[in-house]
Formats: C-alpha cells, sequence, structure tokens
C-alpha cells in the first residue's frame, strides 16, 4: 500500500465518528457562503470609487506605502526621476509592459529586464523593481502581484526599493473581489505565484519594536494613473 | 509518578515566575499587540460571526478531511509538482534529506516552519553536514543562541535588544548597538549572502487551498518569499490539517490570522504558491515539493471529541493572553506548540503520560478559548485531558487519596474520630508549619492552612437542642 493510501486510509478511520460542530449559534452554511456573505462580516469599505481610493490612501498612510495619484505617465517619469536623485538609483530592475516601455526610458538609467533571465546577484544590485500588478485592495491597502504580471518573482521582493504601477480600475474594494478577480483572470492556470503585499517589509522580533526592511524592500511607493482612454 | 519532563517543567516554572524582569518583559512586549489586535477586531462588522464562519469551514475541512486532502493533492500533481506523504516525524527527515543529497545542496535556507520544529529537521541537516540558516529574524536569533523558539510567532520575545546585540557580537563579530534597527540591517545583510547562495528552501505553510492546490504563507519581513523563490528547489512541509476547501475561504483567514496573530489587518505578505516556476514566469524554482505530515495527527483525528484542536491555525492568540505562558514563559514547556493549545495537543502527539502535567498548568480561566478566532474550547480540552490522565495507571496515589477520603466521610465515627484528631494535632502542627519536618510542606509551602472549626456541626446541633 503507498503511503498516500495508508494516510488516507487512516483518516477515513478516524473520521468514523462525527465531531460536534462548533459554537452555539450558526453563522451560514458552509456550501451556501459567498462573497457576499463574507462582506456582512469584514471591515466595511466605501461603495463609490471615490471613497476607495482615499480608504487605500489611509492604509497606505498606516502601512507606511508611499501612494500617489497621479494624472498621466509624465508625473509618473517626474517622481521616479526625483526619487533617483534622492535615493541615488543607479540600476533599474524592470519588466516588458507597454505602460512601463513608455516610463522607464526617460528614466536615464540602465534597466534590467526579468524577461532576460538576470541572475538573483544581478538583481540584488538593482536599486528598484519597478513593476505593474493585478490589483489594489482599498479594504487593507494591499497590492496584488502574480509572477506573471510582475515580472516573476524576485522582481518584487529583492531590491530595497519595490515601486508599482496600477490603474483605476484595478482598484478593488475588498478581499472577496481580489479572490474572485484571480479566479477570473486566471481560471485554472494560475502563476505559480500570488502574493498580496501590504507594506514595505518589516519586523518586530527585537523587543516587538517595528522596523522596516527586514528582508524584503525597505520602501514601497504606488502609482495610480486614470485609465487609458481607448 | 511526575514524568522527567514534569520535573524539568515544575522546575523552570518556579524559577521564571519568580522572575519580574522576565515577567516585567513579556508584559511591555505584548502591549501593542493587544491594543492593535483589539482595534482591528473592531473593525469588522462581526468579528464574533466571523470567528463562527472560521470555525465553520475548519470543521468542513477537517471532517471530510480525506476528500480535501486528494483535492489538494490531485491539483498540485497536475502542475508538476512532487507531493511525499510522510507516517512519521523520521519519514519527513529522511525525504528532505535524500533530496538535499541527491540534489547535491550545499546551503539550505528555512523559513519559519514550526512543522520543522517537530520533527527536529535542523538537527538532521546538521547532523548530515549541511548548513541550514533560519531567516526569519526571530529564529535566527534563536539559532544563534542554540535555543528553541519561546513563543509560536514571536520566537526571541524573551530577549532584549542588549542580549541580542551581544549575540551578534560574539557570533557575528559585529560591534555593539542599542538600535533594533541596526541589529535588523546586520541579519539582513548575512541572510542576503545566504538566499544567493542556496540551493534548497524549506517552508512550512500557514493554509493548504484544495480547491487550486496552492500553499500560503503568512509573514512580515519577506524572508519566506526569498526563502520560497532564489534558490532552484523549494520544500514545503506542512501538517495534514492545514487544509482549507476554497480559495476564496482565505479572504477570512488571511486577515483573522493576521490580526490573532500580529494585531495587523493583513501581515505584510500573503503569498500563495501553487508549483515550480511555470513556462513563461521569469524565475521561481525548478522543483516545487510538498511534504504532507501526519505524525500521529490522525490519532487526534480519531478523538472526535477533541478533534477541532485540529482547527487551530498557530496564530498564537492563546498564548498572548494565557496567565500561566506569561509568567511561565514558553520555554519552559519543553514542546513545540506553547501555551494552551500546546497543552492541549502535545500530550496526542507526544503521550498523555509524559505530557499530562501541562493540562494541569492552567487556572482554566477560559481566556484561551475567548481569543480563539476558530474557537477551538481550550480549556475544556484542558479539562478532557486531565479526565483522560486521571484514567491512567499513573494515577493510583490520586486515587487511593480520594477513595481513603470516600471512606472517611461515608462513616461518621470515624469521620468524628479523624477531626478530634485534627484538633488535637492542630496547635502541634502550627510550631513545624513551613519547616522541613512538617508532613504538609506541599501545601503549607505556598498557602494558608484552613483552620478546624472548634465545635463540629454534631457538636453544635446538639448544643442548640438543648
Amino acid at each position: 500500500m503507498s503511503q498516500r493510501e495508508e494516510i488516507i486510509g487512516r483518516i477515513k478511520e478516524a473520521l468514523r465518528f462525527e465531531a460536534h460542530r462548533p459554537g452555539h449559534t450558526h453563522a451560514s452554511s458552509y456550501e451556501a457562503r459567498t462573497s457576499s456573505t463574507l462582506r456582512e462580516w469584514l471591515p466595511t469599505v466605501p461603495r463609490d470609487h471615490q471613497g476607495q481610493i482615499e480608504a487605500f490612501a489611509r492604509n497606505c498612510g498606516e502601512l507606511r506605502t508611499r501612494f500617489f495619484r497621479v494624472s498621466d505617465v509624465s508625473d509618473v517619469t517626474d517622481k521616479l526621476l526625483e526619487l533617483k536623485n534622492t535615493e541615488d538609483w543607479k540600476l533599474i530592475a524592470s519588466h516588458h509592459a507597454p505602460i512601463l516601455d513608455a516610463i522607464l526610458p526617460s528614466i536615464g538609467l540602465p534597466i534590467l529586464f526579468t524577461e532576460d533571465r538576470p541572475t538573483t546577484q544581478e538583481i540584488e544590485r538593482a536599486d528598484v523593481g519597478i513593476t505593474l500588478c493585478d490589483a489594489l485592495i482599498a479594504q487593507t491597502g494591499s497590492i496584488l502581484v502574480t509572477a506573471r504580471s510582475a515580472g516573476g518573482r524576485a522582481l518584487s521582493v529583492l531590491p530595497p526599493h519595490h515601486v508599482v504601477i496600477a490603474r483605476e480600475s484595478q482598484l478593488l474594494p475588498d478581499l472577496p473581489a481580489a479572490f474572485e478577480l484571480l479566479q477570473k483572470t486566471y481560471g485554472n492556470d494560475y502563476p505559480s505565484l500570488i502574493t498580496f503585499i501590504t507594506g514595505p517589509s518589516r519586523t518586530g522580533d527585537i523587543e516587538r519594536i517595528l522596523v522596516l526592511g527586514a528582508h524584503g524592500p525597505r520602501s514601497l511607493t504606488a502609482f495610480l494613473l486614470p485609465d487609458e482612454i481607448s | 509518578m511526575s514524568s522527567s519532563f514534569e520535573n524539568k517543567f515544575r522546575a523552570s516554572a518556579t524559577k521564571l515566575t519568580a522572575d519580574l524582569r522576565h515577567r516585567a518583559l513579556i508584559r511591555t512586549s505584548l502591549k501593542g499587540y493587544e491594543k492593535n489586535r483589539d482595534e482591528k477586531r473592531a473593525g469588522f462588522q462581526s468579528w464574533e460571526l466571523a470567528r463562527q464562519a472560521a470555525a465553520e469551514t475548519k470543521w468542513e475541512a477537517v471532517n471530510h478531511l480525506d476528500k480535501y486532502l486528494s483535492e489538494f493533492v490531485d491539483n498540485l500533481d497536475r502542475r508538476g509538482s512532487k507531493v511525499f506523504w510522510a507516517s512519521t516525524a523520521e519519514d519527513a527527515r529522511n525525504y528532505i534529506l535524500n533530496l538535499a543529497r541527491e540534489k547535491q545542496a550545499r546551503t539550505i535556507v528555512k523559513s519559519k516552519t514550526m512543522t520543522s520544529e517537530e520533527i527536529h529537521l535542523n538537527e538532521a541537516l546538521a547532523g548530515a553536514g549541511y548548513e541550514v540558516v533560519e531567516s526569519d529574524l526571530g529564529e535566527y536569533i534563536v539559532q544563534l543562541r542554540g535555543e528553541v523558539p519561546y513563543h509560536l510567532v514571536f520566537p526571541a520575545m524573551h530577549l532584549t535588544r542588549k542580549e541580542i546585540s551581544h549575540l551578534f557580537h560574539e557570533k557575528l563579530g559585529t560591534p555593539e548597538t542599542n538600535n533594533p534597527e541596526e541589529l535588523t540591517m546586520i541579519a539582513r545583510r548575512q541572510m542576503r549572502m545566504k538566499y544567493c547562495q542556496a540551493d534548497l528552501g524549506i517552508s512550512g505553510a500557514n493554509f493548504a487551498v484544495a480547491e487550486t492546490g496552492m500553499i500560503s504563507i503568512t509573514e512580515n519581513e519577506g524572508n519566506a518569499r526569498l526563502t520560497t523563490s532564489l534558490p532552484r528547489i523549494h520544500v514545503a512541509l506542512l501538517g495534514i490539517e492545514k487544509v482549507l476547501p476554497k480559495l476564496s475561504d482565505l479572504a477570512l483567514f488571511l486577515p483573522m490570522l493576521a490580526i490573532a496573530g500580529t494585531g495587523q489587518q493583513l501581515t505584510c505578505y500573503n503569498s500563495l504558491m501553487g508549483g515550480p516556476r511555470q513556462p513563461g514566469e521569469a524565475d521561481g524554482p525548478e522543483e516545487f515539493h510538498v511534504v504532507l505530515l501526519d505524525n500521529r495527527r490522525t490519532q487526534l483525528l480519531a478523538d472526535a471529541e477533541q478533534r477541532d484542536a485540529l482547527h487551530c491555525i498557530r496564530c498564537g492568540a492563546c498564548l498572548n493572553v494565557c496567565p500561566i505562558f506569561r509568567n511561565v514563559g514558553g520555554q519552559t514547556y519543553g514542546t513545540t506548540y506553547q501555551g494552551p493549545i500546546g497543552s492541549v495537543i502535545t500530550p496526542h502527539l507526544r503521550g498523555l503520560e509524559d505530557w499530562k502535567h501541562l493540562s494541569s498548568a492552567s487556572s482554566l480561566c477560559g481566556a484561551c478559548s475567548e481569543i480563539c478566532p476558530v474557537k477551538i474550547e481550550l480549556h475544556h480540552h484542558l479539562l478532557h485531558n486531565r479526565r483522560n490522565a486521571a484514567k491512567l495507571e499513573v494515577g493510583r496515589l490520586d486515587r487511593m487519596a480520594s477513595g481513603a477520603f470516600a471512606f472517611l466521610v461515608n462513616h461518621p465515627k470515624i469521620f468524628a474520630t479523624a477531626a478530634k484528631l485534627g484538633r488535637f494535632f492542630e496547635p502541634l502542627h502550627r510550631i513545624i508549619t513551613g519547616s522541613k519536618i512538617d508532613p504538609l510542606l506541599a501545601w503549607t509551602r505556598s498557602r494558608e492552612v484552613p483552620v478546624i472549626a472548634k465545635k463540629s456541626f454534631r457538636q453544635y446541633w446538639k448544643s442548640r437542642q438543648k
């Protein structure tokens, strides 16, 4: 008998007697639960788009994510040039996408593209990783990235500064909406990595005192652009 | 008879409860957590209904574990991941050791996983000559000290920055500093070198999603993301009870784990991994292995009364509120899982006879059950363990004592004589109370002896009748 059959056999044997159900009340039947039942319990989120942008911005403030709502691509370029000078950037790591190809050349720095399969050491030397994302989540101030949308795995975690560029239509109200989007976008062919990024890397392991930049990026910057006019 | 584990527990507990510095350190370090946790809970429209829903979700998963586990594994198989079913700790260790050998790994990085502590993986790998580095800051600190983690979630919360600075100075040769940020950066630099060298990354998992065949890892530092992304092989080690039926269940569990665990709305990184690098992806490991560990979990599963202890999501909230944990400290338990949940499950995982004493180290205040995000009735389970322990042979002395008491109170004449004797010896006992020859020393060391009434109730009743 294989180990699998053995363990599954032990589980089936163990489950012969039913365990009591938890609690004294009943939240909802598990099978019937949907995003809208979850939304009755999770923290509230404003219904209107404007309110959701404000909620996202407020969460970013608490999390120490730098958040910029900009009106066009040239605003992003200006801000990146400013950051390049203050943080003394010398090397950018990024990935190919139409909007990134429109922004990156004007920063005037060498760029590593993850499509060219740079080594870990090379990405580690970059001062900033610039990526797109799948979604922003107003409820938690999170940025949803995947190995497919954000140039692989290392790009958004190895350089000391992670910059994300998003469109307004990518802003979602809450976590249930984010999981619905993942299901809709990827269906049965999920990327090998999906990450909800909620603020720059941090630790409290020394006397529970907050320190930013434990192993991942010390800084996280998010740009929100209006949707493209088609 | 008391086991050597019990003696160790008693000795360490006696020492630490008298250590006021330790108690103050734990109290202050939990203050911020308590405030944030309560604030974030209040942000939920109904934390109580969310707890109930989380408990029902876990009930569904654990009570249909065969179905969901099979679904999880079949989905992993489809995407080129390798799954190993480990019945025992030894099976799991051997699989990972063989893998390291076969792939000629030299440096191994690990992100925090309590399950690997449970199977003593580090010792096994180090014994075979591999360099294993813990990448979580707290784990790295206790690894350098040669200690076990103090807390499920905060492994080094018993240490001051001064002690950590000394440790780094001694082991890494870095200058002394009082600044937590500088200390963190020392670890960051050390670890960066390791990440780039390592060929094998070992992680745990907080959840396993059956519907999509993914593991979910919750962390703050980014060390788990690096551990699972950079080395060419990633091994995830997880207990079979980690399964959740649906991907969307995480919309509830991710914030609840964060709030209960650290007082955050969501931790910094919540990552789902469902396989090795897929076609068209820029990077990621060439191989993804998942080791599913039983290690007597099926025995706990067979105990329908305490089955819900397998609902635990290891948030550590029950430790943080437990008056025993806060006074005796995490390492006193001598277990992988500390606090109330550890006291409940350790007797199942490692034997009731050696670990029954943990269930008595409880005030039964119920704070643990009240805080648990998946509503495990922890203090009831402590009572269940006590009852089960009393059924063991080793409780013979206790049983004889209660038998003797039952005999006494069932025989009025003998009882009256015993009470008379007690009244006679009482003043004599007062002379030796608390000294070495006091036969009641076990009681009088920390408690007052109750005074026997001058007259028995019978005598009093008789005198009233006249």
